[in-house]
């Protein structure tokens, strides 16, 4: 068979410094469906990123049907006949089927666009690939299945004939999921060769012929699907790399403090992202989150932390209930949170570090008085967060912007721990923070813990979640699959299956997370 | 009565169509940006500067050609500096415009004393204006002909160019193009297509709209350019294209609502009316009527929200 596509040794460092791919080689055959698999973070958009022309690999050498490109930009990719569709659509929801379909590439009758002819078109192409769309139709008025086909359209209509699927499935359900595979096999059928990523391995079992996993930028090889087991690939995907020994003694967990509650949030359109979850903190241990990126984590921490809704159930601190209560009146209760996105929500970038980690103080008496800031006061606790919190830096009045990942996050760590919590939310505390200021922070956490404070630890680095947490709670489309009491009775691979849906607890075990007598 | 009897009158909905077509043209040139995704703030400076070099150049050259010319390639060397700044080199829009409309009144009044020796008005200057044109058969038409001929050639150029823009957005790729880029930029880059050339054609068509707009003022509305003549007709039109949620038509209707009542405070200045107060109320009109369409908007979310919960 021959070989629609390859990629070959591709390496890629970002302006940043950050290594996305370290060493990819991906070969893809025509008429085959290949998937891309791994975990977030290991690479695989990056990579399609650098096939369809938006980013520039550092090194390596792409061929397609044979012959080696350089891509350069979106257009060329398309031109050479390579075709994307996003996770988000790239469509404009006011405008039609036939608009969103024909831009760029318009049928023209004189100096206006032929209507006519490209309404016939968007019809027929949608007949011949079973993919009919109402080509009138608005896209606000499609449901996200019909969008996706749409997108596929799109790429078919500029005449595509390597499509690439960046976790199509993510978005649908089960009915629309199923639709999408006939559509795939069938277009299969007709020649094309399409690139599946995703990371659901039922899926890629049951529809993929080969696939490529990627671990941190570097390819773990290309296997035959018949060949390898849901287990085999999940080792591949998610296996541990040195293992970084965090000391810790063990937990005395005490009363339960945090109490989520059969707590389900939708979104106004109707998507749910946690659906029934309960389960519940206490003080002394470190309760980790553990699950794919995108099944319900980050709204559940929005939701506890006040940055985001419920729709039903309740989450209490100490038998009073938070739920739906403003940022201040549950920091107020002493839920500290060590957010996700420390540049857009954990700092004010161009204030100062003092100016930062006092930002949740200022109502201490001893930073103001009648009205007006103390600096002197101020300029002394940010020395004092400075030195016991070891942030690198000239003084305590740089920019907390100019700083390294690292020491920023040491700020944000810093303001959280000093506020007095009962209950600290880190949402990934080391995520892109360098392994000196990660074993820090994790022995923070750690100190926290012993002082009998509940931690609720959500992370996507498995060394962390095994090495870190006492307990644990997989989540998996929205629901909790697993808990388990003692997480050092516990193998990555295990971790793994709970992870990416291959295994599930039963009701009564995961119940146990509520500590509900 | 009286007021009534001036508003019914011929003369007065004349009026209304003079005082209309500067705030159309702008208008539509809003139109096309906003389409595109760009606001652009700069539409008073542009008027300014194209009505004052409309004039100077018909002045200089000797004929309504070069007039047209000056005022036309005037505004377009401003708006391919905006684009410039704003699409290039990254500036902010709002910062771009407000320099734009902030240099205007300087350089206008600058170059009016170079070319002149006053600051006031270029009353000594020989310049050019566009024609009033007789439409023959509907001139005589009673009422009808006094209302809709005999109207300034800009004036029916401007009433062309609610078509030209409806056709140029709705029928034409780069109107499509337009269209995507200003809801979904991404969306056009990922199918290949280069967002900033998309912008900046819109930039520079919308200077040409509002150029026209602003030789109307000094070449048709009255035969010189006085300083700060636009007089915020600029704003007016930016708000008449967002009242009219950008589209040609809507720009149409919207800056006939705005002239009317600027028509209108010149009539009832016979009740003595502070004509400030007249001039206030399209824009209450506006808000009263977009806090109505927001509140229901809300009510609407609120309601699919609890269905939702519902179900």
């Amino acid at each position: 068979m021959a070989e629609a596509l390859q990629m070959k040794n591709i390496v890629k460092v970002y302006s940043n410094g950050v290594m996305a791919n370290k060493d990819v080689t991906l070969c893809v055959n025509e008429g085959e469906i290949h998937a891309l698999s791994g975990e977030n973070g290991a690479g695989k958009s990056t990579l399609m990123k650098i096939l369809f022309g938006e980013e520039q690999a550092t090194s390596g050498e792409i061929y397609v049907n044979g012959k080696k490109v350089n891509i350069t930009s979106p257009q060329m990719a398309i031109g050479l006949g390579i075709g994307m569709v996003h996770q988000h659509f790239m469509l404009v929801p006011s405008l039609s089927v036939t608009e969103n379909m024909i831009m760029g590439v318009e049928p023209k009758k004189g100096i206006f666009i032929d209507r006519k002819y490209a309404r016939q078109q968007v019809e027929e192409i949608g007949k011949k690939y079973n993919l009919y769309i109402d080509p009138d139709k608005k896209i606000s008025e499609l449901t996200v299945g019909q969008k996706q086909k749409v997108e596929i359209l799109k790429a078919l209509f500029r005449g595509a004939k390597i499509l690439i699927l960046d976790e199509p499935t993510a978005v649908l359900t089960p009915q629309e999921t199923a639709e999408l595979f006939e559509e795939l096999k069938h277009l299969k059928e007709s020649g094309y060769t399409i690139i599946f990523i995703s990371h659901k391995l039922n899926e890629i079992k049951e529809l993929c012929d080969r696939i490529t996993i990627i671990r941190r930028g570097v390819t773990m090889g290309v296997h035959n699907v018949a060949d390898v087991s849901e287990e085999d690939i999940s080792r591949l995907m998610v296996g541990r790399d040195v293992v970084q020994k965090i000391v810790k003694d063990p937990a005395h967990p005490g009363e339960s403090l945090l109490r989520v509650k059969d707590v389900k949030i939708v979104d106004e359109t109707g998507t749910v992202y946690v659906d029934g979850v309960s389960f519940s903190l206490r003080e002394g241990e470190i309760l980790g989150i553990a699950g794919v990126e995108g099944n319900g984590q980050s709204q559940l921490i929005d939701a506890i932390t006040g940055m985001g809704h419920i729709s039903a159930g309740s989450i209490s601190l100490r038998d009073k209930d938070i739920s739906g209560a403003s940022v201040r009146k549950i920091r107020s209760m002493h839920i500290a949170h060590i957010p996700e996105d420390r540049m857009t929500t954990g700092v004010a970038a161009s204030l100062s570090i003092t100016e930062n980690v006092i930002a949740d103080k200022l109502s201490w008496k001893r930073f103001v008085r009648g009205g007006v800031l103390r600096r002197k006061e101020m300029r002394a606790y940010g020395q004092e967060m400075v030195d016991a919190y070891q942030i690198l830096c000239k003084s305590q009045d740089v920019e907390i912007g100019s700083l390294s990942g690292g020491n920023i996050q040491k700020g944000v760590v810093a303001r959280e721990l000093s506020s007095e919590p009962l209950v600290i939310v880190a949402n990934q505390p080391t995520r892109g923070v360098d392994v000196g200021a990660s074993e820090f922070i994790r022995h923070q956490l750690i100190r926290a813990r012993d002082q009998r404070k509940g931690v609720l630890l959500i992370t996507s680095d498995l060394n962390e979640v095994l090495g870190l947490a006492d307990s644990l709670i997989v989540m998996y489309e929205g629901k909790i699959v697993a808990y388990i009491q003692d997480v050092a009775s516990m193998t990555e691979s295990e971790l793994g299956t709970y992870m990416l849906g291959i295994q599930k607890q039963s009701a009564a075990q995961i119940k146990e997370a509520l500590h509900e007598d | 009565m009286s007021v009534l009897q001036n508003i019914l009158s011929t003369e007065f909905i004349y009026m209304w169509i003079r005082v209309a077509t500067p705030i159309l043209l702008a208008a539509l040139g809003a139109m096309v940006c906003s389409k595109a995704g760009v606001v652009n703030l700069g539409l008073e400076g542009i008027m300014l500067i194209s009505s004052l070099f409309g004039v100077l150049c018909s002045a200089v050259g000797g004929n309504l050609f070069w007039g047209f010319v000056g005022g036309v390639g005037s505004a377009l060397v401003v708006s391919v500096i905006f684009a410039y700044f704003h699409l290039v080199l990254n500036a902010n829009a709002t910062l771009c415009g407000t320099a734009i409309n902030t240099a205007a009144t300087g350089l206008t009044i600058f170059v009016l004393q170079l070319a002149t020796g006053e600051k006031g008005n270029s009353s000594s200057l020989h310049s050019f204006s566009f024609p009033n044109v007789e439409i023959p058969l509907i001139r005589d038409i009673p009422i009808l002909g006094d209302i809709l001929s005999g109207h300034n050639t800009l004036t029916y150029l401007a009433l062309l160019m609610v078509l030209v823009c409806y056709l140029l957005m709705y029928k034409t790729p780069l109107g499509l193009r337009m269209r995507v880029v200003g809801e979904n930029p991404h969306a056009a880059s990922s199918v290949g297509q280069n967002v900033v050339k998309i912008r900046f054609i819109a930039i520079v068509l919308c200077g040409v709209l509002t150029g026209l707009g602003g030789m109307y003022l000094s070449m048709g509305y009255m035969d010189m350019f006085v300083r700060d003549m636009v007089a915020g007709r600029g704003f007016i039109a930016l708000a008449a294209c967002s009242m009219g949620q950008a589209t040609p038509i809507g720009a149409l209707v919207s800056s006939l609502v705005f002239a009317f009542f600027d028509g209108l405070s010149n009539v009832l200045q016979v009740l003595q009316l502070p004509s400030q107060f007249v001039q206030m109320l399209p824009y209450v009109a506006t808000i009263v009527g977009l806090t109505i369409f927001s509140i229901q908007k809300s009510i609407r979310a609120k309601q699919k929200m609890n269905k939702i919960k519902a179900g």
